[in-house]
């Protein structure tokens, strides 16, 4: 289980580098040294701050995202009113099914918001049959119908 | 849809945790691959280009950077004007994720959300008023739903 964490310090070049890489990572030969250019550093200084910070969890990955449905997949937000006497026993049920990506609690009646992602649209309806056998709750699917904007860039 | 095939399914795999943090990361995913440094990168260039990559480089914890409420506002508003609404919140600087999603009644009448995070509460709820102007007379019912506890973040695994 994955606790949010507290804020950290962060440098000014942790800073600098992270809002200058939330995308458009280079396709070159060494991309690390033609961005560790552009941002005055050396090659090396700059893998070593990478790594220092995918330790540290300040990034919690460094590489291409995926976006599943543009290869035939689905990402569906699904919800669930759990009692809250059972909610751990529900928690660990749904975070055991692998299609479960993420998995927010939420203060709400519909206390459990989580992400099904699954390589084939027929995972997602299967994943949901059998969360609700497994809980005996009814889970609330909520497809997107429509995108109206993505961009996960938070400023550091 | 974008058609992958097994070799840029293979490449999916040995990316999906993350690049290599090497000097020349294409010629060592090359290397495992079993591909030239150059098909790594003209494979990821056609992904990139697809939208089956939506991008590449840091994907930061944003608890760590101080974003520590996040908040997911919903909205119900007119069908007939979600289009134009779900566009304009869109493109707000406080927005990071915008959609239209199906109502659940009597339950759930909100159709329209609008992911947005905040260092605290309050910042939250301030940007969820600025959405509100911006709605303006469109809003029927509105709610805030802060999460207070992250259960599960791995994010896509496909299974090599």
């Amino acid at each position: 289980m994955t606790e949010r964490q507290a804020p950290v310090a962060l440098s000014d070049l942790d800073r600098n580098i992270i809002n200058a890489l939330q995308g458009g990572f280079p396709l070159t030969d060494t991309p690390y040294a033609d961005v560790a250019a552009t941002l005055g550093i050396s090659e090396a200084a700059l893998l070593d701050r990478l790594k220092e910070m995918l330790a540290t969890r300040v990034l919690t990955r460094f590489g291409p995202m995926f976006q599943v449905e543009r290869m035939g997949g689905r990402f569906v937000l699904a919800a669930m009113a759990v009692p809250e006497s059972r909610f751990e026993a529900v928690n660990a049920q749904v975070n055991a099914l692998p299609e479960v990506a993420h998995n927010y609690r939420r203060d709400h009646a519909f206390n459990m918001w989580f992400v099904l992602a699954t390589e084939t649209p027929g995972g997602i309806d299967a994943a949901i049959a059998r969360i609700e056998a497994e809980t005996e709750l009814p889970v609330y699917p909520f497809p997107k119908l429509k995108e109206y904007f993505v961009e996960m860039k938070l400023k550091a | 849809m974008e058609v992958i095939d097994s070799i840029d399914r293979a490449l999916i795999v040995a990316t999906q945790g993350g690049l290599p943090l090497v000097s020349r990361p294409y010629d060592a995913l090359g290397e495992t691959l079993g591909l030239p440094a150059s098909e790594v990168q003209a494979r990821m260039a056609r992904l990139l280009e697809t939208g089956v990559i939506r991008r590449m480089g840091a994907v930061p914890n944003h608890y760590a950077l101080g974003y520590v409420a996040n908040g997911m506002t919903v909205w119900d508003v007119d069908d007939a004007q979600i289009d134009a609404l779900g566009e304009a919140v869109g493109q707000m600087a406080c927005v990071t994720h915008c959609y239209k999603r199906p109502r659940h009644m009597p339950d759930w009448p909100y159709n329209l959300f609008a992911m947005v995070h905040g260092h605290d509460r309050a910042e939250v709820l301030a940007q969820a008023e600025q959405i509100a102007e911006r709605l303006g007379a469109a809003v029927r019912a509105r709610d805030v739903l802060f999460s207070s506890k992250i259960l599960k973040k791995t994010g896509l695994r496909l299974v090599g």
